[in-house]
């Protein structure tokens, strides 16, 4: 084996580093990223994270195996005859090559993001989106259309209302697992952020918009709700965990149980709308 | 030419006159003229719809007018209207307000760019201490999953008196101090073009300083330093100090770009072409031409903003055919190219630096030029990365985040020049080399997080939690104070004459490095554990990483207490003379002596290369400066 150059050896450092630590990360770390496996929004991001942290480690090893190797191997030493190094200026393949590398690189970045994005999400998509979730099964029969759930924010707690269980509104956050939901996030007030980490869920309250964000959730498990968006005073007290994802047959008989039990105020409501605007007499100010 | 000697004269003689105490009696003069007035305005004129203001005891007009009025008062005290007023009276005006050689010439109006940039160094360094030491008031908050030091109010109040004061003094952090100094001996100048704008820039900057701060005495901000309406609207009497600040900076930095531009473009000695300009010029013309276009953007909706407060504008109210959305675009139009505004000045000073200590040229040079302007070009592009899901049209996402992802090829052009110029090298770890070297390693974290956030799917993930506030410590903390601190190790003892303690130098590095991934590392953790930001409280399974991060944070404050001692140490007490050139530099401005005396180069040299011939033979310059120092005697 003949002597290797600098270059060379940076290399083998890059991959036996990579070698090394990214089936590590793969097994013992990524399983682990958020926001886990609680919806299909939520797996389509971790796959996402997962994606992207093998890519940034592999990136960051080969830096570090540069400067590492760099600032030891031509580091001033007291023998060295000469004061200054050699007077290189550039060398021209080797930036056409670190160009066209890293051009290649975000191009396939910016295109597995936004094939990821196809589903949605999870993200807030303003009132017209364009990202919709599939429905249905993966055989291609049209499952049952999205449960429809508005969100709406005001300092400092979220309320949800199902018009499609007779429009009552709810101070708790049930889903029924296995199902499309259509959450219509919209704020009375302030600008907030419906955040529901398990679910891999955020969509920003604003008031006067209907923000549009869909999630399927797969999983029957208790879940936290925090405003993701600095909304006043309280805003750190912004959070509940009273939110639950249930059985199909539990979310109907939970939602029979609440049309009934709230139905003396629920006419006092406004009618389900997509936005509630305030009345400009009483305008913050 | 006589300069009047003013050291003879009493000490009551010397402070009356167009200095800072004047500034001051007439800007809190001003202040309450304004707070006085405001309030006749709507009790005494007896205007109906201005009663509600003196029904809520929330008289947004007066705490403006109060603002405004100061401000000017301020100015005026310096002397700033001596000029214009003697041109109106058709007397003929000096050009220079002040050549005093004493200590009195820093705290007056000094039309000499180095006097300025001491100004800078020391006032933005004050800011920059405050605002550090909110972060660290912060954190003791942090170290209970309960309420324990601050109540919710105040604790917002500190954040953002934190945040705004750091992103607002600190984008003339590095342009401020070091670009003001320097730009003009790099250049071959011996002023920067507009020499009172430049004045001007600086006192603007500390009277908004003050008036944020004065925040905390009006019920404080409740908003973050982004202010997102409504809820800017809700906030009382503080939150137009915010306003006030931020207009004031805007228009502080619309001057300064405007000022380093035209000081770049006309004023290059002979042979000093584009391509031989220094790399930091480079960063400062990139950092200006983006101050002097998304300033006014701020300028902007921040006074639509102050219209919606005082009378009854509705911008931003959604029941009155307002949008919230207006402001979030509006202000990260502005948003996102500041945070290149903090950054790129960074860059330049690696570039700078890197060559000084490797001992050889600066690699690729027009890539890295390249770099910066597309840098600044890309970073208009990109702003709606910052409300992915705030519900904007959602087919615009893939263009923003390819866009977003775009801006790393020419932050991967920095990265390629610094590699490249290390290559075979004889490096030198020098303090400001190891700050430089810091910089690669935090903006490489920065950079690389900055993936998750610029893509959608992982963005709604971790946006607007602990791991988008990790990112923007590492880019904009670890890219800009990081760089900061290299610039005060190799430009201060030029531009004070003292050297600085190497050995505390180092201390202070190593501490601050391994505190700053100490404390901003976890942040990536806890954010993908689901902490959002700005909050007061949070689950307490979080505690154990939230205390680790706040111990770490008051490590970083220790470090900063060593840099203290090591400046007033060395600068004051040791007093060792720096010598002209400490790290054989082949830059312009080594070429003077230490101190650089008032009158900088007597003849104008003419430049035939570019600073970063190491190892070849070519000289910089066919007429050397005169090294004698010539100013008063000559």
């Amino acid at each position: 084996m003949t002597r290797m150059g600098h270059g060379g050896r940076i290399l083998a450092l890059w991959v036996v580093s990579s070698a090394i630590s990214l089936p590590l990360i793969a097994i013992f770390l990524t399983p682990h990223l958020p926001p886990g496996t609680g919806s299909v929004e939520a797996k389509g991001q971790q796959v996402d994270n997962e994606v992207l942290t093998m890519i940034s480690v592999w990136i960051a090893l080969g830096i570090f195996a540069y400067f590492g190797y760099v600032l030891t191997a031509f580091r001033l030493r007291d023998a060295d005859p000469a004061l200054d190094g050699p007077p290189i200026r550039g060398h021209a393949r080797a930036q056409v090559l670190w160009i066209v590398f890293t051009t290649a690189l975000v191009l396939c970045l910016a295109g597995f993001g936004t094939y990821e994005l196809l589903g949605g999400a999870g993200g807030g998509q303003g009132s017209d989106p364009v990202f919709k979730a599939f429905s249905g099964d993966a055989k291609g029969t049209p499952g049952d259309p999205p449960l429809q759930v508005q969100v709406i924010a005001q300092q400092w707690q979220f309320t949800f209302r199902y018009p499609s269980e007779g429009g009552f509104e709810s101070a708790r956050f049930v889903l029924p697992v296995n199902r499309q939901v259509e959450l219509h996030v919209t704020s009375l007030d302030v600008i907030h952020s419906f955040w529901v980490p398990a679910l891999g869920v955020k969509a920003d309250a604003n008031p006067g918009a209907d923000n549009i964000a869909y999630v399927t959730p797969k999983r029957i498990e208790k879940l936290a709700i925090h405003c993701a968006e600095l909304c006043g005073l309280f805003h750190g007290y912004m959070f509940d965990n009273t939110a639950r994802v249930v059985s199909q047959s539990a979310f109907t008989a939970w939602a029979k149980g609440m049309r009934q039990f709230v139905s003396s105020v629920t006419h006092y409501l406004p009618k389900y709308h997509h936005t509630y605007l305030p009345d400009p007499a009483f305008r913050a100010g | 030419m006589s300069v009047e000697s003013t050291a003879a004269r009493p000490l009551w003689r010397r402070l009356l006159g167009f200095n800072l105490l004047t500034g001051i009696v007439l800007g809190v003069g001003g202040f309450y003229l304004g707070w006085y007035g405001g309030h006749w305005l709507a009790s005494g004129l007896d205007i109906e719809s201005l009663d509600y203001f003196d029904d809520t005891g929330q008289n947004d007009v007066a705490m403006f007018l109060a603002y405004i009025l100061g401000v000017i008062g301020f100015l005026v005290g310096l002397g700033f209207a001596n000029y214009p007023l003697a041109r109106m009276r058709g007397y003929p005006a000096s050009m220079r307000e002040k050549e005093d050689r004493g200590i009195s010439r820093y705290f007056a109006l000094s039309t000499d760019h180095k006097v300025v940039g001491m100004q800078y160094f020391i006032g933005i360094g004050l800011f920059f201490f405050i605002a550090g030491l909110n972060a660290m008031l912060i954190r003791f908050e942090l170290l209970r999953p309960q309420p324990n030091v601050w109540p919710a109010g105040n604790y917002l109040t500190l954040v953002t008196e934190h945040g705004t004061m750091m992103m607002g003094m600190m984008t003339s952090g590095i342009l401020g101090p070091f670009a003001n100094y320097l730009l003009p001996l790099m250049i071959g100048a011996r002023r920067m073009a507009f020499p009172r704008i430049e004045a001007l820039t600086f006192w603007l900057l500390m009277s908004a300083g003050v008036i944020l701060i004065s925040a905390i005495s009006f019920g404080g901000v409740p908003t973050g330093w982004t202010g997102y309406e409504p809820l800017n609207l809700q906030g009382n009497l503080g939150m137009d100090a915010y306003i006030m600040f931020f207009a004031l900076v805007g228009l502080s930095m619309t001057l300064l770009g405007l000022n380093m531009l035209a000081t770049v473009i006309t004023m290059r000695a002979p042979g000093m072409t584009w391509t031989r300009l220094p790399m930091f010029v480079w960063g400062v013309i990139s950092t200006a031409t983006l101050m002097l276009l998304a300033a006014p953007v701020l300028i902007s909706v921040l006074t639509m903003a102050m219209l919606d407060r005082t009378i009854n504008s509705s911008f931003f109210v959604p029941a009155m055919g307002g949008s919230s959305y207006l402001f979030e675009n509006l202000f990260w139009v502005f948003g996102h190219p500041e945070v290149y505004i903090l950054a790129l000045p960074g860059f330049g000073i690696v570039l700078e630096l890197l060559p000084v200590f490797a001992r050889k040229p600066l690699w690729g040079y027009r890539l890295g030029v390249a770099g910066m302007l597309g840098v600044a070009l890309l970073s208009w592009t990109v702003w709606q990365h910052h409300i992915f899901v705030s519900g904007i049209d959602s087919d615009l996402r893939p263009f923003y985040m390819l866009s977003t992802e775009l801006i790393s090829l020419p932050t991967g052009f920095i990265f390629v020049c610094a590699m490249g110029t290390l290559w075979r090298g004889k490096i030198r770890y020098s303090v400001p080399m190891l700050f430089c070297l810091a910089w690669v390693f935090n903006f490489l974290f920065g950079g690389l997080s900055g993936i998750f956030l610029s893509d959608v799917p992982s963005d709604v993930t971790t946006h607007g939690s602990f791991f988008s506030m990790a990112h923007f410590h590492y880019t904009i903390m670890g890219g800009l104070v990081f760089t900061f601190f290299a610039a005060i190790y190799y430009w201060l003892p030029k531009m004070t004459g003292f050297t600085l303690n190497e050995r505390l130098g180092k201390w202070h590095f190593w501490l601050l490095f391994i505190s700053f991934n100490s404390t901003f590392g976890p942040l990536f953790a806890l954010g993908f554990m689901g902490m959002p930001r700005r909050v007061v409280t949070y689950p307490s399974n979080l505690q154990f990483l939230n205390d680790w991060v706040s111990v770490s944070a008051f490590v970083i404050g220790i470090s900063m207490l060593v840099f203290l001692f090591n400046l007033v140490y060395s600068q004051l007490f040791v007093r060792e003379p720096a010598p002209a050139n400490p790290w054989g530099s082949k830059s312009l401005e080594f070429q003077l002596p230490s101190p650089v005396p008032v009158h900088d180069f007597d003849r104008i040299p003419v430049i035939l290369n570019d600073p970063y011939g190491y190892g070849e033979e070519d000289s910089l310059v066919a007429r050397p400066p005169t090294l004698v120092p010539a100013g008063g005697e000559a």
